[in-house]
């Protein structure tokens, strides 16, 4: 490693262009990169990441304009290079992976041609050398059968199959720098986990340097040396990953990593500290410390009056902080919030009742075919929430979580098996033909913020609404009644007269959350409500989640695929895969040894922001299975690192009913497992 | 047997222009969308060109410096454009600027009425469809097309033969050939809205299918239908012009464009005037609405 950097970015400013006029989006931002190091960038959305990466690759669009600084790369500024250099530069020196690998990737193109293209059009090599390049590269990708992948579209592959084929083209040409934007945020966490052990793996033998950005702390802790904490358009923190996560100086990054449901913390004892307000637009900047309106430690005059710039923390060689209080904050202990909760309580009562739970789709093979498949969604569930607790229901996508929850609402119909909501059966009922009654005891609370209310309707009519269709007797006050709702989400009423796009995501959220309390309904059902959300407003759904229950009693189905927010938020969990319940139990027995292989393999792949954890211990290689692909016996035998045989294939693994109701599916003795088996 | 997803292009990929068709609380909302509209250079001229149609046709009593009908036998022999008469005259010595006038009268009003009545039939018919789908989609689908397997010249003969020509034929016929392509677009719209969470969210507190339907999902879909329903409104003008022109618009003498074309159409060697200034007034119309759409759908995509 030279002393010169690879990358050097000083006082970068970027502005979009919008009908308000210019917004500025980075407001001054310096970092540098040395050749093979690897950097997170991490922030709320919003705080301008992107935008960085954009700059870098000079793909700003035509409403983005670099307004002051230089970007340095190998002594060039790229600010002033002309189109024809920047096209020399742009997948030969600096490539780019971005999110959604499928935007990535020419959907009428063989992957092959795909990766061939890039060292013919950059380094004039002939098409054989091309190809044993593409295959090279395939195998250092660890894609099974390269060259049958070759031959493969993208949309034959997985999502985890796409992404890894987007790392080789972004590699194939050996770029001094590779900028990753949430390369892993849309996967699912096992894949996310291979993703990630790959891109570190990879750079140790390629020596690219890397941009890693990300939202998700612990993917960086687990790829990157460096982290930068950006909030609102500049770099509020930077240093070794050792040094930001256990050392942590900015009250932002503080307040970032007090949100994380990490694993230690429950909801009883330790409970999550959202950052108060919200990420405020980059234009709407006043002098001083951009974080000054959030932070808890503003002091007005020092913090508001002049621009903060970075310097280097005492005693902590390569650490900087952009706060003027960092000497006097360094000893004040990282805050603490008491959250009233009750404690432990005896078990109660099940409210929901799963047993014996089918749930089959019929689908043609072809239009006219006489033949039908059938698609086995859910197959002998079997499981019970008790009430005023929280289940969660965890697995990878496509497992059956949300055809349960759409059985349990009544959005469809199960074709066998019972359910039943306080004794009352409801496996076959649909939505149409439940009571008031009934409706009101269960409702809903969906995952995508931006399509859970109604863009035409105000929140006032949407929370309205559902006041007047679900009590028994209409309220007489309608207005005051979407006020007291308003408040239990912790609203103010003025929001009632709003419409959901001048909403942020969590406040959809909570209005969505306050929709679901009209009835004041016994169980919610709530389907991956936090996952679109930021990690400080994460937190503070969570906490109002946790309230609600407290406050009401509410049992609540929580659907999640987020292992580390089920820690922290369960009470019981189901693992399921496949369709089927392959662990069940108390939170704290399914989250320690004996687990199924399966939640084994979860719990391993979460990221972690322990910088001196090793790679993921358990990765699984192989995607999941599809429909025609299942075993008969076991359905995560294709995939499970401790299969014992062909038993596993031929013959459905008996359910081991542990102390304390833990009950799980597996060949294997649970003592066995046990004691292979070390806590995650 | 596929089910045919075509949409008519133009609506395939607009967005709900969500500035457009959510007002804000306080203040008239009529403003703000206007205001919204003359950030569109096509928007602008076309909304330019349909209300200053609108004012002639409204002000024509005031305005217009002859009865439409009356003839001016001294003109007879000079019909070309004079002081007395700006745009001459035509064949029987009327005044081809008042005609114009009182012209624009029926056709402003039977284009958007025929319009309106087939964006609450279509959308009545996509909304069903979409929303149920299985059968009643699959009729609802098959009678759409077949309707617009017509030749709808010919069917526009037929039924105006038969029944008689008159303004609310007219709009009852535009209606019934239109209401299929506005119920294409509602259907599309709807397969995608009724999955929209907010419909679960509606389902789970005990709706009724007609409130999902009008107060869920139709609002939603109002952006790319009031684009639509634009074109749509210049397409209507046009086929007036051309039912004028074959005799089965409105009945004589009062003036219609099409109609005028036709007296006409034979001497346009000698006094092209008397064709071409219905034909401009006739095009003039349609470029306005359809820059209107067009421009509709261009703040739509921006937004």
């Amino acid at each position: 490693m030279t002393d010169a950097p690879l990358l050097d970015v000083q006082g970068l400013r970027v502005a979009y262009t919008t009908r308000a006029g210019e917004v500025p989006v980075l407001t001054g931002l310096d970092l540098s990169l040395r050749a093979g190091e690897a950097l997170g960038l991490v922030g709320e959305s919003g705080c301008g990441k992107s935008t960085v990466a954009l700059s870098i690759m000079r793909y700003l669009g035509r409403a983005g304009r670099i307004t002051a600084g230089r970007i340095l790369f190998e002594g060039r500024d790229l600010v002033s290079l002309d189109d024809g250099a920047l096209r020399a530069l742009r997948g030969r020196r600096i490539a780019m992976v971005y999110q959604d690998p499928m935007a990535s990737l020419n959907p009428v193109m063989t992957v092959g041609r795909q990766l061939m293209e890039v060292p013919m059009v950059h380094e004039r090599v002939d098409a054989a050398a091309a190809r044993a390049r593409a295959l090279a590269m395939l195998r250092e990708v660890r894609l099974a059968d390269p060259e049958a992948v070759m031959d493969r579209y993208p949309h034959q592959l997985s999502g985890g199959q796409q992404q890894r084929i987007v790392i080789a083209m972004a590699l194939i040409a050996e770029p001094a720098l590779l900028i990753m934007d949430e390369p892993t945020t849309g996967l699912d966490v096992t894949v996310e986990a291979a993703v990630l052990d790959l891109v570190r793996d990879l750079r140790r033998r390629h020596d690219s340097a890397i941009l890693f950005i990300s939202h998700n702390l612990g993917t960086v802790a687990r790829v990157c040396d460096r982290v930068g904490v950006m909030y609102r358009g500049e770099l509020v923190e930077e240093g070794s990953v050792r040094q930001i996560f256990t050392d942590p100086r900015h009250p932002y990054t503080r307040g970032l990593l007090d949100c994380l449901p990490t694993s230690g913390r429950d909801k009883r004892h330790a409970p999550l500290i959202p950052i108060a307000g919200q990420v405020e637009p980059a234009s709407a900047r006043t002098p001083g410390c951009g974080f000054a309106s959030r932070c808890p430690h503003v002091e007005t005059g020092r913090c508001t009056t002049r621009a903060i710039a970075l310097a280097t923390v005492e005693d902590d060689a390569g650490h900087r902080v952009a706060c003027v209080r960092v000497d006097e904050l360094a000893q004040a202990s990282r805050r603490r919030a008491t959250l009233a909760v009750r404690d432990a309580q005896a078990p109660t009562a099940p409210v929901i009742a799963v047993r014996d739970l089918h749930k089959s789709y019929e689908r043609r093979r072809a239009r006219l075919a006489a033949r039908k498949d059938v698609v086995r969604a859910l197959v002998d569930i079997e499981l019970t929430a008790a009430r005023r607790r929280t289940l969660a229901v965890v697995g990878e996508s496509g497992c059956g979580k949300s055809t349960l929850a759409k059985i349990l609402t009544g959005i469809e119909v199960a074709t066998g098996g019972s359910v039943t909501l306080d004794g009352i059966e409801v496996a076959a009922l649909p939505v149409d033909a439940r009571d008031r009654t009934l409706k009101r005891k269960l409702q809903m609370v969906f995952q995508n913020p931006d399509s859970t209310l109604n863009p035409s309707h105000t929140v006032g009519y949407a929370i309205g609404r559902a006041l007047r269709r679900l009590r028994e007797r209409a309220p007489a006050d309608v207005p005051s009644g979407v006020a007291r709702l308003l408040e239990v989400v912790k609203l103010g009423p003025e929001m009632a007269a709003r419409r959901p796009r001048q909403l942020s995501g969590g406040e959809k959220q909570r209005v969505a959350i306050a929709r679901a309390l009209a009835g004041d309904p016994d169980v919610i059902v709530a389907d991956e409500p936090v996952s679109a959300l930021d990690v400080s407003v994460q937190a503070a759904v969570i906490n109002l989640l946790n309230e609600i229950q407290a406050e009401r009693g509410t049992t609540l189905l929580f659907i999640s695929h987020d292992l580390a927010v089920v820690r922290y938020l369960a009470d019981h969990v189901a693992v399921m895969y496949l369709g089927t319940v392959a662990e069940f139990g108390a939170v704290e027995r399914v989250f320690a040894p004996p687990y199924h292989p399966y939640t084994e393999a979860l719990l391993s792949a979460v990221p972690v922001l322990d910088p001196d954890a090793a790679a993921s211990r358990i990765v699984l290689e192989a995607p999941l299975p599809r429909g025609d692909e299942v075993p008969r016996g076991c359905p995560f035998a294709t995939r499970c690192p401790r299969r014992v045989g062909t038993v596993c294939d031929d013959v459905p693994p008996p359910v081991q009913q542990l102390d304390g109701g833990h009950r799980i599916a597996c060949h294997i003795p649970a003592k066995e497992l046990a004691a292979r088996q070390v806590p995650l | 047997m596929t089910t045919p997803e075509t949409l008519t292009p133009i609506a395939a990929d607009v967005v709900v222009p969500s500035s457009l068709t959510t007002p804000r609380a306080g203040g008239f909302a009529g403003w703000r969308h206007l205001a919204l509209v003359t950030e569109s250079v096509p928007a602008t001229v076309g909304l330019a060109i349909v209300l200053a149609w609108a004012m002639l046709a409204l002000l024509a009593p005031l305005i217009a410096s002859y009865a439409p009908n009356a003839s001016d036998l001294a003109a007879l022999a000079r019909p070309t454009p004079s002081r007395a008469h700006w745009l001459g005259s035509d064949h029987l010595g009327r005044d081809l600027l008042s005609r114009i006038l009182w012209g624009a009268r029926p056709v402003l009003v039977i284009a958007p009425l025929a319009v309106l009545g087939a964006a609450a039939l279509g959308s009545l018919l996509g909304l069903t469809a979409g929303y149920y789908g299985r059968w009643i989609g699959l009729v609802i689908t098959r009678a759409c097309d077949i309707v617009l397997s017509f030749p709808v010249i010919i069917l526009y003969m037929i039924i105006l033969a038969h029944f008689g020509s008159s303004a609310w034929n007219i709009i009852g016929v535009l209606t019934l050939t239109k209401a299929p392509i506005i119920a294409r677009i509602v259907r599309g719209m709807t397969l995608d809205l009724r999955e929209r969470e907010y419909v679960a969210a509606a389902k789970m507190r005990g709706e009724s299918s007609l409130y999902i339907m009008l107060v869920e999902i139709l609002p939603n879909a109002r952006g790319p239908l009031i684009v639509d329903m634009c074109l749509r409104t210049g397409y209507n003008v046009i086929i007036i012009g051309v039912l004028g022109f074959l005799g089965i618009g409105l009945p004589p003498p009062d003036p219609d464009w099409g109609g005028m074309v036709k007296d006409t159409y034979g001497m346009m060697m000698v006094w092209p005037h008397m064709a071409l200034v219905p034909c401009a007034a006739i095009s003039s119309l349609v470029v306005g609405f359809n820059l209107l759409a067009v421009g509709l759908r261009e703040l739509g995509l921006r937004d």
